[in-house]
Parts: C-alpha cells; sequence; structure tokens
C-alpha cells in the first residue's frame, strides 16, 4: 500500500469556476495535492496559498557567481599570468573588463535559473510523466487532492465538496510509485 | 469608491507655494553668501586649491573677510583677482549671476524632458495597445502641459542668456581676421546659423527649436482634447485617433528628442561629439519622467485616489523604472567606455573635464550611484516593486539623481571651474519644480482622473501579473 497514491480528481472546465472552487476546497480544510491546468491561470498561486519562489535568490547568486569568476579570470589572466599593455591603458583596467563580466554575469544568472528550476521541480528529459488525466494537455483543468493526506475528512465528503464547488467530474485515480 | 477628479486644494498650492519662496529665499541667500561657501556644502576642502589653481573667478573674488573666513585659499587668488577680475564685490555677483543663468538652462533642459516624456509614454500605451495602464493614462498626459511654459521658458533663455550657456554663439569664432577666430565651430556654423553666416543670428537652430515645441505642443493639444472627447462621448472611434495621432508624436519625438539634445546639451561642448548622445539624453529623461509617473500615481493611491490601480499596476511601473535605469547606465557606460578606450584627446576631454576635475568627479560618482547602483538594488526583488516605500525612495532618488546627470552634462561646458553646487542649485531646482508641479497638477485636476470611456478600461481591471 505505502507505494501507491490515492487520488481524488476533480474535473473542471473553466478557469473562472476552478479559481473560486480552489479558495471553497482550502476553507473546508481540504489539502489540494496540485492542480493542472492546459494554461497558466492568473491568480492561481495566490489562492493555492504557494509560498514566494526562491527562483530569484539562485538567479542573484549565480549572477553574484559570474560576476566573481569573470572578475578573477581577467585579472588573472591580463594582470598576473600575462601582463600585456593593451592601448596604454593599465594592465588591470576595470572599464575594460565590464562588458565580459556583464556578460558572464547574465550568462550565469540565465543557466543557473534554469538549471536549478530543472533539478527542483524534477524535470528531465527521460522523465517519465505520470498524467493523472490525459486532458489537462487538451481542455481540462484537474484538481488533484491526495487522500492519504486527507485523513480527517471522509473522500465521499471531499468528492461532495468538489462536485460542489463545480467540478463536472469526479474521479479516483490510484497511481503507482 | 475612490473620488474621480483629482482636488488641487488649496492645502497642495499653498505648499507649492511655501516651496518656492523657500527656493527663492535660498536662491537669494545664495547671491549674498559668496560662493566659495556653497562649496564647502558639497565638497571637502580640496576643492579650493583646485579652484585656486584652475584659476577661476567663482572663488577668487574673495573680500578681505571672505579671505579670513576660507583661511586655506591662498596668494594665488590674489594675482588671478587683480589681472582677471579685480573686482570684488562685483565678480562675486558676476559668478552667481552666471550660475543663475544655467542653472536656468539645467532645470529647462530637465523639466522640458520630464513633460516629453509624459507625452512620449501616453503614445507608447496607444502604439502599443496597452490595456494595463489605463488607470494612470492622465498623470503623463498632465506632465505633458508643460510643454508649452517649456517652449516658452527656453526660448526666452536662449535668447537673452545665449553667450553665457553656448559658446558657439559668440561672433567672433567665426571671424577669420579675430584671434578668436575657431576653424572647428566655424565648420558647424552651418547647423546653428543656416541660412545667415556664421556668427549672426542661430536661425536653423531656433527654427529647430521653434518648430519641435510647436509639433510638441501641437500632439498633446490634439491627444488631450481627443481623449477628454472620448470621456464625454465614449466609443472606440476615438481610441483609434488617439492611436494615429501618437505614432504621429512618436515618429517626430523619435528625430527631434535627438536634435533637441544635440542642440540643447551637446553643443554646449562644441568641439566634442558623441554618436551615443541623443540616445543618453533620452534615456535620462525617459527614467526621469518614468519615475514622476510612478511617485504621482503612488502618492495619488495614498492619498486615496486611483482605488483602481492595484499592486500589479505598481508592479509593472517599478520594472519600468528599474529596466530603464538600467538602460540608462548601459547608454551611459557604453558612451563612457567607447570614448576611455579609443582615448582620443578631442572625446576624451569631456571625461577629463568631469573625471579629472575635483570640482565634477564627486558628481560623476554620485550620479553613478544615485542613477544606477542604488535602484538597481533597491528595485530589484519583485516585493520592492510591490511596495510602495521601495517604490517612493527609489523614485525619488532617480528624479534628484537625474538633475545631477544634467548639471553634469551642461555645468562644466558652461562653468567650468566657476561652476559649483550649493544654495542657488537648490533654490532654482525648488522654483522650477514648484511652478512644474503646479502647472502639472492643475492639468490634472481639470480632467477626471481615470478615462472613462477608454475601451481597456475592463482589460487594466484585470490586470494580474
Amino acid at each position: 500500500m505505502s507505494d501507491s497514491k490515492d487520488f481524488l480528481l476533480g474535473v473542471y472546465d473553466d478557469e473562472d469556476v476552478l479559481l473560486k472552487a480552489v479558495g471553497k476546497i482550502r476553507n473546508a480544510g481540504i489539502k489540494i495535492h496540485e492542480v493542472y491546468s492546459p494554461f497558466p491561470v492568473h491568480g492561481l498561486d495566490d489562492e493555492l496559498g504557494y509560498k514566494k519562489s526562491r527562483l530569484p535568490i539562485a538567479a542573484f547568486m549565480f549572477g553574484m557567481l559570474g560576476t566573481t569568476l569573470a572578475l578573477t579570470m581577467q585579472i588573472w589572466m591580463l594582470g598576473i599570468d600575462w601582463p600585456m599593455i593593451i592601448g596604454g591603458k593599465n594592465h588591470v583596467a576595470l572599464p575594460d573588463f565590464v562588458p565580459v563580466t556583464f556578460e558572464l554575469t547574465v550568462l550565469l544568472a540565465a543557466f543557473g535559473m534554469v538549471g536549478t528550476f530543472l533539478v527542483s521541480s524534477d524535470l528531465k528529459p527521460w522523465k517519465d510523466p505520470k498524467l493523472l488525466d490525459i486532458r489537462i494537455t487538451d481542455d481540462k483543468h484537474i484538481l488533484a487532492i491526495d487522500l492519504g493526506k486527507n485523513k480527517a475528512v471522509e473522500a465521499s465528503e471531499i468528492g461532495n465538496v468538489l462536485k460542489d464547488s463545480g467540478a463536472v467530474e469526479v474521479n479516483d485515480k490510484k497511481v503507482e510509485e | 469608491m475612490s473620488k474621480e477628479r483629482f482636488d488641487f486644494n488649496a492645502g497642495l498650492k499653498r505648499k507649492l507655494t511655501i516651496a518656492f519662496i523657500v527656493g527663492a529665499v535660498l536662491l537669494l541667500v545664495g547671491a549674498i553668501l559668496p560662493s566659495g561657501g556653497h562649496e564647502s556644502e558639497e565638497h571637502g576642502e580640496g576643492d579650493h586649491t583646485e579652484l585656486a589653481s584652475a584659476g577661476d573667478h567663482g572663488d577668487g573674488h574673495a573680500t578681505a573677510e571672505k579671505k579670513e573666513s576660507h583661511g586655506d585659499e591662498h596668494g594665488a587668488d590674489a594675482g588671478h583677482e587683480a589681472s582677471e577680475d579685480g573686482h570684488g564685490e562685483e565678480a562675486s555677483h558676476g559668478g552667481w549671476w552666471k550660475r543663475f543663468k544655467i542653472d536656468f538652462w539645467i532645470n529647462n533642459v530637465y523639466f522640458t524632458g520630464i513633460a516629453l516624456i509624459g507625452l512620449f509614454f501616453f503614445a507608447i500605451q496607444y502604439a502599443a495597445q496597452a490595456g494595463w495602464s489605463t488607470y494612470i493614462l492622465r498623470i503623463p498626459l498632465s506632465l505633458a502641459s508643460w510643454i508649452l511654459p517649456a517652449g516658452i521658458l527656453m526660448l526666452v533663455t536662449f535668447l537673452f542668456f545665449n553667450h553665457d550657456i553656448f559658446h558657439w554663439t559668440h561672433s567672433d569664432l567665426y571671424d577669420t581676421a579675430s584671434s578668436h577666430f575657431d576653424s572647428i565651430i566655424a565648420g558647424k556654423s552651418n547647423f546653428f546659423f543656416l541660412p545667415l553666416e556664421g556668427g549672426s543670428f542661430p536661425v536653423f537652430f531656433v527654427l529647430r527649436m521653434v518648430v519641435f515645441f510647436a509639433a510638441w505642443y501641437f500632439l498633446f493639444n490634439k491627444l488631450k482634447s481627443l481623449s477628454s472627447m472620448e470621456d464625454e462621448l465614449g466609443g472606440t472611434s476615438y481610441w483609434y485617433k488617439m492611436r494615429r495621432n501618437s505614432v504621429a508624436f512618436l515618429l517626430v519625438f523619435a528625430v527631434s528628442s535627438s536634435v533637441s539634445a544635440w542642440d540643447w546639451i551637446m553643443s554646449i561642448d562644441t568641439h566634442w561629439f558623441s554618436t551615443m548622445f541623443g540616445w543618453y539624453v533620452f534615456a535620462s529623461w525617459f527614467v526621469t519622467g518614468l519615475a514622476l509617473i510612478t511617485l504621482i500615481t503612488v502618492l495619488l493611491k495614498e492619498a486615496g485616489y486611483l482605488a483602481q490601480v492595484t499592486v500589479n499596476h505598481l508592479h509593472d511601473l517599478g520594472k519600468f523604472v528599474f529596466a530603464f535605469s538600467i538602460f540608462w547606465t548601459y547608454v551611459w557606460f557604453s558612451q563612457f567606455l567607447l570614448i576611455y578606450y579609443a582615448n582620443i584627446p578631442e572625446e576624451s576631454v569631456y571625461f577629463v573635464e568631469r573625471f579629472l576635475s575635483d570640482k565634477y568627479a564627486p558628481v560623476f560618482f554620485v550620479n553613478l550611484i544615485m542613477n544606477f547602483f542604488f535602484p538597481f538594488l533597491c528595485l530589484m526583488t519583485r516585493d520592492a516593486k510591490r511596495l510602495n516605500v521601495f517604490l517612493k525612495i527609489a523614485c525619488i532618488v532617480i528624479i534628484l539623481g537625474h538633475w545631477m546627470d544634467f548639471y553634469l552634462m551642461i555645468t562644466p561646458g558652461t562653468l567650468g571651474a566657476e561652476g559649483g553646487f550649493g544654495l542657488t542649485e537648490i533654490g532654482m531646482y525648488l522654483m522650477f519644480g514648484s511652478v512644474f508641479l503646479f502647472v502639472v497638477l492643475r492639468a490634472l485636476s481639470s480632467m477626471a482622473l481615470v478615462p472613462k470611456n477608454h475601451p481597456m478600461l475592463e482589460e487594466a481591471k484585470h490586470h494580474h501579473i
């Protein structure tokens, strides 16, 4: 039993109904596992009460890493390892280093952010996607409730709340881990 | 519901009047006090020696009592005083008077730019069919109501003060017989004087100024009347008409903003030129205008107006301010790096005058800190762009910082070592700013704060990021 999860899926065909439903369900004390939608629904993050993404922090860190690397590289190359006089400037002439530093900062921030996102959301080319309902790739929104984490409320009760909130279907789905 | 119209009440008018009077008092105090007094406020001791050695008369006019108060000024003054000025108090007056004229020009260019950016911002919203900004459209439109007074001031300032602001207006520069003949400036004379001879009346220059202001004012009036007709009559036809006129303005502005930057600022350093200059001035104007639009929006919202404006609209404005403060830096640095790297004397003199001068080097760094590092770090996070307090601080710093930017563009070429930053400058800024705000706020109160029948009101309502 421990390696399978039991989900209750509410199927919605309108994002406005879905948005209101999320609030109602959370108010009823039911924990929502995830909402799957074929397109981004504005305001859904707020309704689900998601914590703020920490991705910008990663981006900032990678950006700073890029700045440091770029400056270290240029100062070492042009100032220490092989000093050359270029255009009569100092060996370590900081204004010259700005374009490269800028580019490496942007490059590392962008790649770092994408990489962090892929790792943290476990996305990879060889990942076998487990779709709870194929219709989320078309025109239906799926609101998934993990029954294992909602033991305090009866499954039938949760089904009723989903129906009341405007779900066009309520399905049971077992997922093997 | 929020109040529909901005109430430009007596309290606000009184505050602006007080700001104007304070500015006037500071200006007068600046005139009476020795200009050396201003120096010591902003910069340190080093300036005095620099000033003295540079042989300027702003500080060197010192009378006996002033010499007591500035013991660090030394003999160099006396000799130079005798040779160049030779008349203590009068020279002091002359120095202040010249600074007054230059400050007039700095403020004129600065506030003209903000007014133009008002119209520019308004126009891009229509050209780009933007819906999110519908609630705040009347704020940039009101900024543009300064275009007419700005045009008059600009023309009058030029006609009366031209010799102090623009070196190229001196006729002996074009006279081959004169010892002041300058072949480089004479070679550029057509740009100023066409169809007349170099050294006469700058017909082409004044014509450009008049034509630009006329075109800007005409299109502003057109857009404003269309916008108020839309309020009265409704329908989408006005939106399409405004869009056409907005595109016309953008085309006019694309050329005129660059040319006016050359005319009004770059021609001060007549020998010098930079192909980045039009963009540089535009970037400076644009971020100042955006910061002021954002600041007014936040303040109006805090005063209970614009209840429809949500944190999402403010976030977008914050992004604009953040992005264009970086854009300004990008343009600033592009100009700097090329000149620094190529190190051609006739180009690098521009930065030598600024960066290697004890007087302007601090402003050079203050400029970068206020206009790049501070807003960059202050507005970087998403939260900061959604909090009024961060937006207000960043916008105020940018608005003041870009005044410093224009100060740094104009003063070294006009006043050189005579220049300074003190009560005169602060007073003039306050006076100009209060009159500007008076005109803008009166225009804002003359129309509904939010367009009543704009076809994209619904889109703005649902704006969410």
